[in-house]
Order: structure tokens, then C-alpha cells, then sequence
């Protein structure tokens, strides 16, 4: 794999300079190197971007006939599958998550939702029956960087299987895999403008977003930003989808299997470095089995190693940018001064390049920040319970409601629980678990649609005469 | 001499009971007072709604569609009066059959909302609908009853609590609904009704951070500065729509996704 020094904007087909004539370094966060130069787009180029795809749209791939727009998307999932190597070592290069998951996760994910969704691409009537669903037209896609090239499968896939053309804004610290899936395009024959890339900060995801001629907003990353983009289609007919922060409760019960639950809650917040919108990052341990769980989950996050990216034995890698790193020790830094009770285990960080050890508090009040704010980094907050009403109280206790976790080896006890829990993923004795077929987003704050299954499908597809939702 | 008629108070109609406006106000419309409600009014309806959300949403789907055949049995019974205040027979109709078609619609809502996925691992993987939580919504100027209806049939069908803006020009069709609501099964709070300005009342609904979601369909003129407050706690937004669709229902419902491993 040879990266270009510099990179433009993949618009219309081709690659094109930025009209707004910026570039800015993308940095590898474990070595603090540049990598390449990345086209910096601005509202000129958002909109000669959205006008491609209009065109594209326009003039033959909606009225492609569906069967012929599935074999381009199954297409793009054989390609991602030959070139995975190179995928999973350019994701772990420029985001810093560890190689094996990228090798592991990311990249065979990313093609299981391509083929996943091809397939839907000529079954629409079947999906929707009496609803006759029509494309919506141009689709702005906007992703963050904890998973960038999934989280552009988790976009693009959908859109074009239900007849959309696509306008995609990579993270700003994580562009390389979504230019290196222009590649992809072209091999796959793609048609010129139905996929468009504009790289570039939150001035770019702004343009976007207001762009007049744009019909749908998908957005996965902060409530905060997820907030902003709701009020600014305000009064408009754009739809729009919100996959926003978490702040997830993993509840252990007593009669747990132990070992395995470790293993779960390790999973679930030291996962990405815990750069994962669903993370388990409240732990929710029954009083009468606190002791064991914490003397395990501390030796057990003894034996994780924390370092390279790229060495296929790291378990945590680097945390994405210098902006995450001082978020994470800001709120560590709260969680100390409220009175809370830190642990890391003894690791020696690399030198270069910014890392974070995987850290636990205990003593933990539930109106601590640590409790409230969504951290993303590899941090866990303990919190007790006595009875399962409790727990339920406490892991709802959060302005978000994006996914919880339950470990016990009842079975009507699960059940219980999964009903109550208000989230929109709940794993019953596994944690941070994903599948194209298997539809992920939140309840309350943690933003609304579907991402996945069959019902993904429905955010990108307008119904003659029926009622329209904003997230539906 | 011939009798001289008793007339009805308009009251609001807030966790089961029909209070006046706590600020004393009312307007003079289709002939009547009718309660001018506050904002305040908006917050106790708020949490009326809140309060009785578990009960509700707690039923069991066969349970939730009993009451709302129930609304049309005893909607059915006073025909003549909802003639009156209404368009007439035809629309009296058309909102009975309307809480029919949903009454049915509540145990099979999930069966075609909902899905088993088959996940590539030994997980066994389901999705199934859930209540959103507190549902606001702007009822239609027009018609009275039917519009209104309309929009709180696929709301409740689902599990959801309503309050609900009446229309500002015929509100009376909405508080007689209200003593329908009253003498049906329908536990008190699930649905609170709200009758006065609009534009006064709305956005107090729009902007309240416990509220889940938002029927707009009933706002003349912009929306914007309602979907804008709206945004504050992530309100799921319905925007306009004729309703009578399952789909209508699932706007107001949360998916959510069970995963568990497969093992001895």
C-alpha cells in the first residue's frame, strides 16, 4: 500500500482540488507523524459535491433497474473483502485502534453491511409492503472517527441499496480509509457522483447539512453536534437520522458467571480504547458480589497490553487525537477531585504518540461526572446495586439510552431486565456485539432511526401518501 | 313555560379529572368559556402523562387494544352529541372507526415493526417496538374530532401517554372526547387534553425535557422555531401525515434490539 502525499476531494468520479484551496496533515496518533495532506473542503466544494450527486441521481441511478443496482453494491463488498488488508492496516495507521481489531471487526463488518444491504437493493416492495418507498434523493452522511470505515458502510450501504446518491464527510483525523474506498468505487465500476467524498472539519459537516438541495442528514457522533444539526434543519422536509453518545450500564447480578462477565465488562469499555458510542462504561455490580468482580476485573485489565497499533498482540491502542487524549484526562482529573477511587494497572505507555491506561473508578456517586458525561476513552465507573428494581433505576438514571448490558445466568431475569432497560441495544451475557442484519440506535438523548436491518432501510426511503417522520 | 337548559363548563381535562385552568383564564368560543390553558397547564399535564405512562405501556398489547375499542363503544353512544359538534354523522363515524382500526392494530403492531434477525454468530437476535414515552401533540384546527383523533389513536395504540393541544377554533369535540376518555378504561393521565392559545401552549410542549415526541401536524404556519426547541432533549419530530397507518404508530415507538448467545 502506497499512500498519496496529498489527497483532493473524490467529486463527480474524480479527484479534484478543493475550491477552498486548504489542506491540513492527518497524523498517526501513535507516532504524532503526518501521514499524507488532506483537501480541507469548504462550502463551495459542498456544493459542487451535492450537485454531483444530484446529477448522479437525476440521470440514471434511481431509475437504474434495482436488480442492477444490488450487483454494483455486492460489487463493493468483494473488493473491500480482497483489499482487506489494506483497509485494516490504514484504519489502525491513521485512528490508532489496534490491528487485529481492525482485522478483525472494521473491515469484514464493513463488507458484511455491503453485501448485506445489496441484497436488499431489489426488494424493496417486499420490505415495504402497500407503502410503495421511492428514494429519498441526496443523502448528506456525516461520521465520526472511532470507526471510520464501518461507520461509512453503515451509511453509504443503506442509501444506495435504496436508490440514494451519497455526499460523505469523513472524520477530520480519520479520512484515509474513506479515500482509500474511492478506490473501491472505481473498481466496482461505480457510476460517477453517486458516491461523493468531501473531507474536511465541522465547517464542512455545517455546509452540508444546511445545503438547500440535500433531502436527507445522517449523522453518527456527539449529542452535543447531533443537537445543533436537528435545530438546523428546523422548518425544513429534510429527514434525518441521529446515532448520538452513550453512557451505558453493564449490570452484573450475583449469580453471574464471573469469568465470563470480566471478560464482558473488559470488552465493553477497553474495546477501541473505549472510543465506542456504546461502550459499558458504568459498571452496575449486585453489592454482594463486588469484591470478587473488582479483584478480577483488576487482574484481568493487568494482562492488557497497551502500545502499537499495528503489533497484532495490542489489546489497547491509541487514543484517536491530542484534543480526545485532553478530554479524557479532564474528566479523570473531575472524577478524582468529586472523590471517586482511580485504579490503573501498572503499564508503561509508548513515549510517542498518545495512549491512555485502561482505568477503573470505584466509589463512584451517581451525579459524579464520571457517572454523567459520556468520557470515551478506556475509563469504567463502578456503581453497586441491591435489588434488580434498583439497577434498573440507576442504568436509566442518564440522559442517554443507546445500549446496556446483563449478565446473570437466569433466564426470566434477563428478560426482566431487557424489557426495562431504556436502550436501544441491550446485550444479554455478551457486550458490544454487531451485525448488518441486527438494527442499532438509541432511545431519549442518543439520537433516533435505525442503523442495520431492515429497518435501516426505512430512514432512506419516502412512501407515496403515507405519514413522514422526521427519524422514520 | 319550557325548561331552561343546564349548559356544560369546558374544563381541561389533566391526570383524569377536569380541572379549569389554574390561571383562572378562559376564551369564548362555539359559544362557550372554555378553559384557556397555561403553561403550567402544560407542565402538570406533562407529568400526569409521565406518571401514568408505566401502567399503561405495562398492559399487555391485548389488554391496550380492549381499551381502545372500549373508546369507540362508548364514542358510539354519543353519536348525536359528537354530530353537533362536529362536521356531522360522517366524521362521527369515521373517528369510531378510526379507534377500531387501531384497537386491532395493538397486538400486531410488533409482529410487523418488529423482527428476529439472523445475526453471522450463535447469538439469538430480536427487535422488538417499545413505547417512546411521553407523546405531545398539536391536534389539527380541523376537523375537530376526527382530526384529533387521528393523531392520538396511533400514539396510544403503542403505549404511549398523550397530552394533546385541542383545536383553538372547535375545541369542544376534544373535551367531550375527553369524557369519553373518562368512562372508557382509559387510565387517568394517559391522555390529558388542553384547550386555549396554540401558540401559547405548543411551544412549552415543544421545548419540555420530558417530553419524547412531537406531532406538529396541527401548527399553522412555521414550524421552525417549534422543530428548533424541539431539539434541546432529541424529540422525535412527526411532522404531517394523514395518519391510519401502522406506520403513523411507529412513530412513536422506540426499536429495541435483544442480543444473547446460543450455548450449552
Amino acid at each position: 500500500m502506497q499512500l498519496e502525499e496529498r489527497y483532493g476531494l473524490f467529486i463527480g468520479g474524480e479527484w479534484v482540488e478543493p475550491r477552498s484551496g486548504e489542506y491540513q496533515p492527518t497524523v498517526s496518533p501513535a507516532t504524532e507523524e503526518p501521514l499524507a495532506e488532506v483537501a480541507y473542503g469548504g462550502a463551495e466544494d459542498v456544493d459542487v459535491a451535492v450537485g454531483a450527486a444530484r446529477e448522479a441521481f437525476s440521470n440514471g441511478w434511481s431509475s437504474l433497474p434495482s436488480s442492477e443496482r444490488a450487483k454494483y453494491i455486492f460489487r463493493i463488498a468483494r473488493v473491500l473483502q480482497e483489499r482487506s488488508r489494506e483497509f485494516a492496516v490504514l484504519e489502525s495507521l491513521d485512528g490508532g485502534k489496534p490491528i487485529r481489531e481492525s482485522r478483525d471487526v472494521d473491515v469484514p463488518l464493513a463488507a458484511a453491511h455491503f453485501f448485506y444491504y445489496a441484497g436488499w437493493a431489489d426488494k424493496l416492495e417486499y420490505a415495504f409492503p402497500n407503502r410503495r418507498p421511492q428514494p429519498v434523493g441526496v443523502a448528506a452522511q456525516i461520521i465520526p472517527w472511532n470507526f471510520p470505515l464501518l461507520m461509512l458502510a453503515w451509511k453509504v450501504a443503506p442509501a444506495l441499496a435504496t436508490g440514494n446518491t451519497v455526499v460523505l464527510k469523513p472524520a477530520e483525523t480519520t479520512p484515509l480509509t474513506a479515500l482509500l474506498f474511492c478506490d473501491v468505487l472505481r473498481q466496482a465500476g461505480l457510476p460517477p457522483g453517486v458516491v461523493n467524498i468531501v473531507t474536511g472539519d465541522g465547517r464542512a459537516g455545517a455546509e452540508l447539512v444546511k445545503h438547500p438541495d440535500v433531502d436527507k442528514v445522517a449523522f453518527t457522533g456527539s449529542t452535543e453536534v447531533g443537537k445543533a444539526i436537528q435545530r438546523a434543519i428546523a422548518g425544513t422536509n429534510k429527514k434525518l437520522t441521529l446515532e448520538l453518545g452513550g453512557k451505558a450500564a453493564n449490570v452484573i447480578f450475583d449469580d453471574a458467571a464471573l469469568d465470563q462477565a470480566v471478560e464482558g465488562i473488559v470488552n465493553g469499555i477497553y474495546f477501541n480504547q473505549g472510543h465506542v458510542c456504546c461502550a459499558g462504561s458504568r459498571l452496575l455490580v449486585q453489592e454482594s458480589i463486588y469484591e470478587p468482580v473488582i479483584a478480577k476485573l483488576k487482574r484481568r485489565m493487568g494482562t492488557l497490553r497497551v502500545g502499537d497499533p499495528l503489533d497484532k498482540n495490542t489489546d489497547v491502542g491509541a487514543i484517536n487525537s491530542k484534543e480526545q487524549l485532553d478530554r479524557i484526562q479532564e474528566l479523570v482529573a473531575a472524577g478524582e477531585a468529586e472523590g471517586a477511587e482511580i485504579y490503573q494497572p501498572p503499564c508503561r505507555l509508548p513515549e510517542k504518540g498518545w495512549f491512555f491506561a485502561p482505568t477503573v473508578f470505584t466509589n463512584v456517586a451517581q451525579s459524579y461526572r464520571i457517572a454523567q458525561e459520556e468520557i470515551f476513552g478506556p475509563v469504567l465507573s463502578v456503581l453497586t446495586f441491591r435489588t434488580p428494581e434498583e439497577a434498573v433505576e440507576k442504568a436509566n438514571n442518564t440522559a442517554y439510552g443507546l445500549s446496556a448490558g446483563i449478565w446473570t445466568e437466569k433466564g426470566s431475569r434477563i428478560l426482566y431486565m431487557a424489557s426495562r432497560l431504556r436502550a436501544g441495544v441491550v446485550w444479554g451475557n455478551t457486550f458490544n456485539r454487531f451485525d448488518p442484519t441486527s438494527p442499532f440506535g438509541g432511545f431519549k438523548e442518543s439520537g433516533f432511526g435505525r442503523e442495520g436491518g431492515l429497518q435501516g432501510l426505512e430512514p432512506y426511503l419516502d412512501f407515496e401518501g403515507k405519514p413522514e417522520s422526521l427519524g422514520g | 313555560m319550557s325548561r331552561l337548559d343546564v349548559r356544560k363548563t369546558y374544563k381541561l381535562y389533566i391526570g383524569g379529572a377536569f380541572p379549569r385552568s389554574e390561571s383562572g383564564r378562559t376564551y369564548e368560543i362555539e359559544d362557550a368559556n372554555v378553559a384557556r390553558a397555561s403553561r403550567k397547564d402544560v407542565r402538570d399535564a406533562v407529568r400526569a402523562a409521565r406518571a401514568a405512562l408505566p401502567e399503561w405501556a405495562g398492559m399487555t398489547a391485548y389488554n391496550r387494544g380492549q381499551v381502545l375499542y372500549r373508546i369507540a363503544e362508548m364514542m358510539e353512544g354519543r353519536r348525536a352529541e359528537f354530530a353537533e359538534l362536529s362536521g356531522g354523522e360522517a366524521e362521527v363515524d369515521e373517528a369510531v372507526d378510526t379507534w377500531i382500526w387501531y384497537a386491532g392494530w395493538a397486538d400486531k403492531l410488533a409482529q410487523v415493526i418488529g423482527s428476529s434477525n439472523p445475526v453471522a454468530g450463535p447469538y439469538f437476535n430480536f427487535t422488538i417496538p417499545e413505547p417512546t414515552g411521553v407523546v405531545g401533540i398539536v391536534a389539527p384546527e380541523a376537523p375537530p374530532l376526527h382530526g384529533l383523533v387521528s393523531r392520538v389513536a396511533p400514539a396510544l395504540v403503542g403505549g404511549n401517554a398523550v397530552v394533546v393541544c385541542a383545536s383553538e377554533r372547535h375545541p369542544l369535540a376534544a373535551i367531550t372526547l375527553a369524557e369519553v376518555l373518562a368512562t372508557s378504561d382509559v387510565p387517568g393521565g394517559v391522555v390529558n387534553v388542553l384547550t386555549g392559545r396554540k401558540g401559547e401552549l405548543a411551544p412549552v410542549l415543544a421545548s419540555h425535557m420530558d417530553v419524547n415526541a412531537i406531532d406538529l401536524a396541527g401548527v399553522e404556519g412555521d414550524r421552525a422555531e417549534l422543530e428548533e426547541l424541539a431539539a434541546e432533549n432529541v424529540k422525535r419530530v412527526v411532522r404531517n401525515g394523514d395518519g391510519h397507518s401502522p406506520w403513523h404508530a411507529a412513530a412513536y415507538l422506540e426499536l429495541k434490539t435483544v442480543w444473547h448467545p446460543i450455548g450449552v
